[in-house]
């Protein structure tokens, strides 16, 4: 059994929160997406976080420090968006193998800091793998239903070459997330399945879906129940949700996983739903009150933050944590 | 992850978990070119949206699962398959079953499990081409995560009998759960359905051995199920639907009984087993059961007197005997394209003009549409679907439409629509664009990630008569209030809907219209409603529509201010320490060219260009920015003559010399103590002579935003800097009172509100007049400052003149300090009244700040512990301050 696995066994573990809104903190111009690495790149880069990696490292370096230090286990490396899918929006497929690699080499560097400090709570790094901005499930022309603006074949190159440069950076498992399209997910599960097997290695994978809103299913229309038989062909560390939800708005469904998921269950809510400026404003204590219900429940065995969190939540749902048992697996699954 | 008893799960939009208690899953065979000839017509003719209705009919029959065939010859499967699984995923009431994907050809079956996000069923692999491509492709469709059908046929062909049947199908067990570690709850054997009664006698066993070796495979392989395709069994009996519905359901009952738990049946062709005629039930089931040697004999010979149509089809069509208007909204509702032309022709008549059936009946369905969105009752590709059928309506109203307008084809308006800079989320824009040209409006999408400067130069280059903004994550929030920002820059009059996820009214009104002053921006909540705001800010009640937008927005902007303020407040403290910084060392002040007081005196020409006229029509009740309003459709007129009435008053003022300009203005040293602003004397600057109380703003900030004070904007005693503040009061107002009173005494209202409100502009004219001068001469830090005044009314300048009384320091009794200091009474006759209003009411007072990194704010709620500290700084009695600063306490 992986280590991971088996401190899964002991007790909940965290990870990190938010990447942009701690990027967001600095004020970074056109110029710092381009420090080194792309000076001359034609068009504009600001926002595309992703190269932060690369252009300002000791930035990156520094988040996954400080949620380190705040308490979480598992850091998700700056890779969201670290496709050529992704990235064809800034003319930067090139990059996408750097990107991958530099990023959880980054992370690889600070989780193995925190490692060697204390041994006791070892630090792991999850290679990130975003949704990609393409649905290979809904066609972006109404008028023609039928369409699709990326096909499963071109997901599965793309996740493959992230999935490659991201285990060549380190990380110690992968996290397939913010699931809005499964049909993208089952792709990335799909290249990842052949990475693993053309590498002869078996490293865990979790997934984490996103529920857009109270109708309590995805964006392409699945429930959480179909969404997670949809991926439970692979034999995953953990199925969760993350993103576009408040943690108390995501409970509901986290209990549909807790109740039918035959994997470890994660979630990593946003700090509340955005105001009417798109700030998450709900405060670490706000959240943490709400987390202390799905622990009371015994829902999770991963829990984290995604946007709008920051290390202060990420700390107070870490000291919360520490004094509960990690969700136990049901062993009838049905 | 699987384990013996583990279940068969499967999914569409929707969970399907076949359980022991599940009894019978039962798959829509419809969508079968194979088995259905209308279907095979409709997708050799690409007749789509009817193949769909096949596949809706079904689900709505009670299809649980269904089945999809595109294996002909004649048409190009592989791309069949894929076109029909895409359009069904746009449909979320076929959706949400899961699908099976039927081929014989592993290309096709491939092909489309690359297009179902749900868990579908593969239909089918063997053993057929020998173990190594069976467990190729096994190996595939485990890692496509579907279940799989296996088929009773191995290398020497199908299995026939009893025992080829159980010992194909174990071998294949074993190769699927040994080597390829399929999941064993996701394997199904069909172990094939032949017909019986054809006369042949090695027949006679065949519904009987499915039944058995049913019973061996459910009995000896842990997990697995069992299907098949039941239309076979009545083969003979082809033409005699009575004798079929009544077969199917007596196998159907005996294969259950047996353990088989799925099977591709058509629910139109089954009769219920219990109310099948007892005779005929006898016949066949001595045919199925080989009881006797003459079964088929005795059934085929009673099969002549039963025949007939058998049962009526179930699908529930009582929505069509409602009346058309129902109807119309059912269709667009449900998404149903079927009778959209019919039912719009119908209302078509009803109507005098064939446009009312677009802005009656049709709006009145997407207006439902609109809601259950709204209320989480419908979800996006049910919306989408919803405006196809919209569009088709629409598309067979418009030749009617453009009949009446004498065969031209001309639109109702030119829409720009475009997903903002840095986003790619373009669906929900889509919609709108969908639904606005199903409307008759000509919509010129410009995609996704589109830079400000590509709208503006796109709006003008096409004359467009709305821009609609859309983006859905936050950060697009603010490339809307660039876009605005630019529109207002670039001068364009053209009204900007703001649409998307994360937008919101409150975030339109506050963040967007605010910086836009050319046109109306307006939140628009979602596709439905977007026609009815295009269409009146088309219209020619234009400006009724926007002043009632304009009415609520301020209302919005008023609660949300107020909301704000109820937000955490930070303690003076902690507003202190996130206070606006200046990096005192590495600034450079610029010295004034004068210090002390010193006397201004202007001429009303003089005045004339600095009037920003807007302000003056709001006066009047005239809403519409100068100096468009005075072509206003509905306003302009009075706005004319408003205006020539103001312009000929104007030049009386001027040349007769009604009103007279007199303004003080002084520079003085200045440092920051704290929030208080330290004034020295420019004789001897270490003598004190006044002080200024600034407020600080104490809401609870955003990260990396601060906590303002308008002493953050003068270098600190501790810099060792030298700074200065300058102070002015200006009135337009001398002589007024004696006209105001020859107005009145002549009951002429109208000139004395005029004069009035003239004499407010002109004094705005002189602060702003003033200003400049200081800028550019006075104190001359921006010397070479060549700004028109346009650009003066937007506060393009360096600098900032906040008054007291006003956001940025709202504490009026700051206005006592500001006229001694000036001795401002002398100087020009403007005093303060006890409630510190300044009389004449034509006048202005203010402070000037030069600092570059100066910009106007607001204060907004403060705690009492701000109130207390400003009494004893201005040794003010506690409740003297509270009173005053009553508006702003927390």
């Amino acid at each position: 059994m992986n280590r991971i696995q088996e401190i899964l066994q002991e007790r909940i573990l965290v990870l990190d929160g938010a990447m942009g809104t701690m990027i967001q903190r600095h004020t970074l111009e056109e110029e710092h997406f381009r420090t080194n690495w792309f000076e001359d790149h034609p068009s504009s880069l600001k926002g595309n976080n992703d190269l932060l990696s690369l252009t300002q490292p000791e930035i990156i370096k520094e988040i996954h420090s400080v949620y380190f230090e705040a308490g979480a286990d598992i850091a998700e490396t700056n890779t969201f968006s670290g496709t050529t899918i992704a990235q064809a929006d800034y003319g930067l497929e090139s990059a996408v193998y750097d990107i991958n690699f530099h990023s959880a080499k980054i992370a690889r560097e600070v989780a193995d800091e925190f490692t060697a400090r204390e041994p006791h709570k070892p630090r792991f790094v999850a290679g990130s793998m975003g949704p990609t901005n393409r649905t290979a499930s809904i066609s972006p022309d109404v008028n023609d239903p039928g369409f699709r603006a990326i096909s499963f074949d071109e997901l599965v190159t793309a996740y493959k070459q992230q999935a490659n440069a991201l285990i060549d950076g380190g990380v110690d498992l992968l996290l397939v997330e913010t699931v809005f399209d499964t049909l993208n997910a089952k792709a990335a599960l799909f290249a990842i399945d052949e990475v693993l097997t053309e590498r002869e290695l078996d490293l865990p994978i979790m997934v984490s879906g996103t529920i857009t809103d109270q109708s309590g299913r995805t964006l392409t229309g699945q429930t959480t129940e179909a969404f997670l038989i949809s991926i439970s062909h692979m034999n995953l560390l953990s199925v969760g949700l993350n993103c576009a939800l408040g943690a108390s708005m995501m409970r509901p469904y986290l209990q549909v996983l807790n109740k039918k998921a035959p994997f470890n269950v994660s979630a990593h809510p946003n700090a509340g739903l955005p105001n009417e400026f798109g700030e998450y404003d709900e405060t670490p204590e706000l959240m943490a009150a709400q987390i202390k219900e799905f622990l009371d429940e015994g829902l999770v065995n991963i829990i984290g933050g995604c946007c709008g969190t920051t290390p202060d939540h990420i700390k107070a749902i870490a000291d919360l944590s520490a004094n509960y048992t990690p969700r136990k697996q049901l062993v009838d699954v049905e | 992850m699987s384990n013996s008893n583990a279940t068969l799960k499967l999914s569409g939009l929707e969970p399907l978990i076949v359980t022991p208690e599940t009894n019978f899953v039962n798959v829509g065979e419809r969508t079968n070119v194979t088995g259905s000839r209308k279907f095979l017509r409709l997708i050799k003719e690409e007749l789509f949206d009817e193949a769909l209705s096949v596949a809706r009919e079904q689900v709505e029959g009670g299809a649980q699962i269904i089945d999809i065939n595109m294996d002909e010859g004649m048409i190009d499967g592989k791309e069949a398959m894929v076109r029909f699984l895409n359009l069904i995923a746009a449909e979320p009431d076929i959706a949400r079953v899961p699908v099976m994907i039927d081929s014989s050809k592993w290309e096709i079956i491939e092909a489309g499990l690359k297009c179902v996000q749900g868990k579908g069923v593969v239909n089918s692999i063997s053993l057929k081409e020998g173990e190594e491509q069976f467990v190729e492709y096994a190996t595939k469709i485990k890692r496509y995560g579907a279940a799989v059908i296996v088929m009773a046929f191995d290398e020497d062909g199908q299995a026939d009998s009893y025992e080829r049947r159980i010992e194909i199908c174990e071998r294949s067990y074993r190769v699927l759960v040994d080597k390829v570690k399929f999941p064993k709850e996701d394997i199904i054997f069909d172990p094939n359905i032949f017909p019986v009664a054809t006369g042949m006698e090695e027949h006679n066993n065949n519904a009987l051995d499915f039944f058995r070796a049913t019973k061996w495979i459910r009995e000896n392989l842990p997990g697995a199920h069992v299907s098949g395709g039941v239309s076979n069994v009545s083969f003979s009996f082809r033409g005699n639907n009575v004798v079929r519905e009544a077969m199917h359901a007596a196998f159907l009952y005996h294969a259950i009984q047996n353990g088989m738990d799925m099977g591709i049946v058509n629910p139109s062709m089954l009769e219920v087993y219990d109310d099948i005629d007892k005779q005929l039930l006898e016949y066949i089931e001595d045919v199925l059961l080989n009881r006797r040697d003459d079964a088929t004999e005795r059934l085929l010979e009673h099969a002549q007197t039963v025949s007939g149509e058998g049962k009526v089809r179930v699908v529930d069509l009582s929505w069509r005997e409602t009346n058309v208007k129902e109807r119309l909204a059912h269709a667009l509702v449900k998404g149903i394209t079927d009778y959209i032309e019919e039912d719009t022709e119908e209302c078509r008549l009803t109507f005098e003009r064939p446009i009312e059936v677009i802005e009656g009946p049709l709006m009145d369905g997407m207006n439902i549409v609109g809601d259950l969105f709204g209320s989480g009752k419908m979800f996006l590709p049910q919306v989408v679907k919803s405006a196809r059928v919209m569009k088709k309506a629409v598309a067979y109203l418009l030749p009617f439409i453009e009949e009446e307008k004498g065969g031209e084809q001309s639109f109702a308006g030119r829409v720009l629509m475009a997903t903002v800079k840095g986003d790619v989320h373009d669906i929900g824009k889509n919609i709108v664009g969908v639904v606005l040209s199903c409307n008759n409006y000509e919509v010129i999408d410009m995609g996704v990630m589109v830079a400000p400067e590509k709208i503006i130069e796109e709006a003008i280059a096409q004359k467009v008569d709305v821009i609609g903004l859309s983006g859905l994550i936050t950060p697009s929030l603010d490339e809307m209030v660039t876009v605005a920002k630019e529109m207002e820059r670039a001068d364009l009059s053209i009204p900007l809907m703001i649409g998307g996820a994360t937008t919101s009214k409150v975030h339109t009104a506050v963040k967007i219209d605010e910086h836009f002053t050319k046109d109306q921006a307006i939140h628009v909540l979602d596709a439905s409603r977007s026609v009815t705001v295009v269409e009146q800010l088309l219209g020619s009640k234009k400006p009724d529509f926007i002043k009632g937008i304009e009415t609520e927005y301020s209302r919005v902007r008023e609660h949300h201010a107020k909301n704000r303020a109820q937000k955490q407040l930070l303690s003076l403290d902690q507003a202190r320490a996130n206070k606006f910084q200046i990096d005192w060392e590495q600034e450079s002040i610029a010295k004034p060219n004068f210090l002390g007081r010193k006397e201004i005196s202007v001429t009303t020409a003089e005045l004339i260009p600095f009037i920003d006229w807007t302000p003056f029509f709001r006066t009047w009740e005239l809403h519409g920015k100068y100096p468009a309003i005075l072509n206003d459709e509905v306003v302009g007129e009075e706005a004319t003559k408003l205006f020539a009435d103001a312009k000929e008053m104007l030049n009386s003022i001027a040349n007769e010399n009604w009103l007279q300009h007199k303004g003080i203005i002084g520079i003085f040293p200045a440092n920051a103590v704290e929030d208080d602003i330290l004034i020295y004397d420019p004789e001897d600057e270490t003598k004190q002579i006044s002080v200024q109380h600034a407020m600080r703003q104490q809401t609870k900030k955003a990260a990396g935003v601060t906590n303002i004070a308008l002493s953050d904007f003068i270098a600190p005693v501790d810099s060792g800097k030298k700074d200065y503040i300058g102070g002015f009061v200006v009135t337009s107002g001398i002589g007024i009172d004696s006209k105001v009173e020859a107005f009145e005494a002549d009951h002429d209202d109208y000139n004395s509100i005029l004069i009035k409100a003239l004499a407010d502009r002109l004094a705005e004219a002189f602060a702003e007049y003033g200003h400049k001068l200081v800028r550019t001469d006075i104190w001359g830090y921006s010397k070479d400052e060549s700004l028109d005044n346009d650009e003066l009314i937007k506060e393009k300048y360096v600098g900032i003149r906040p008054a007291p009384g006003y956001p940025a320091c709202p504490d009026h009794t700051e206005k006592i300090g500001l006229f001694e200091l000036l001795d401002a009474t002398n100087a020009t006759g403007v005093e303060l009244t006890d409630s510190l209003a300044m009389t004449p009411t034509a006048a202005v007072s203010g402070w000037y700040f030069a600092s570059p990194h100066s910009k106007y704010f607001g204060i907004g709620k403060i705690t009492g512990e701000q109130v207390k500290s400003l009494a004893e700084r201005k040794e003010m009695e506690l409740h003297v301050m509270e009173r005053w600063l009553s508006p702003n306490l927390h």
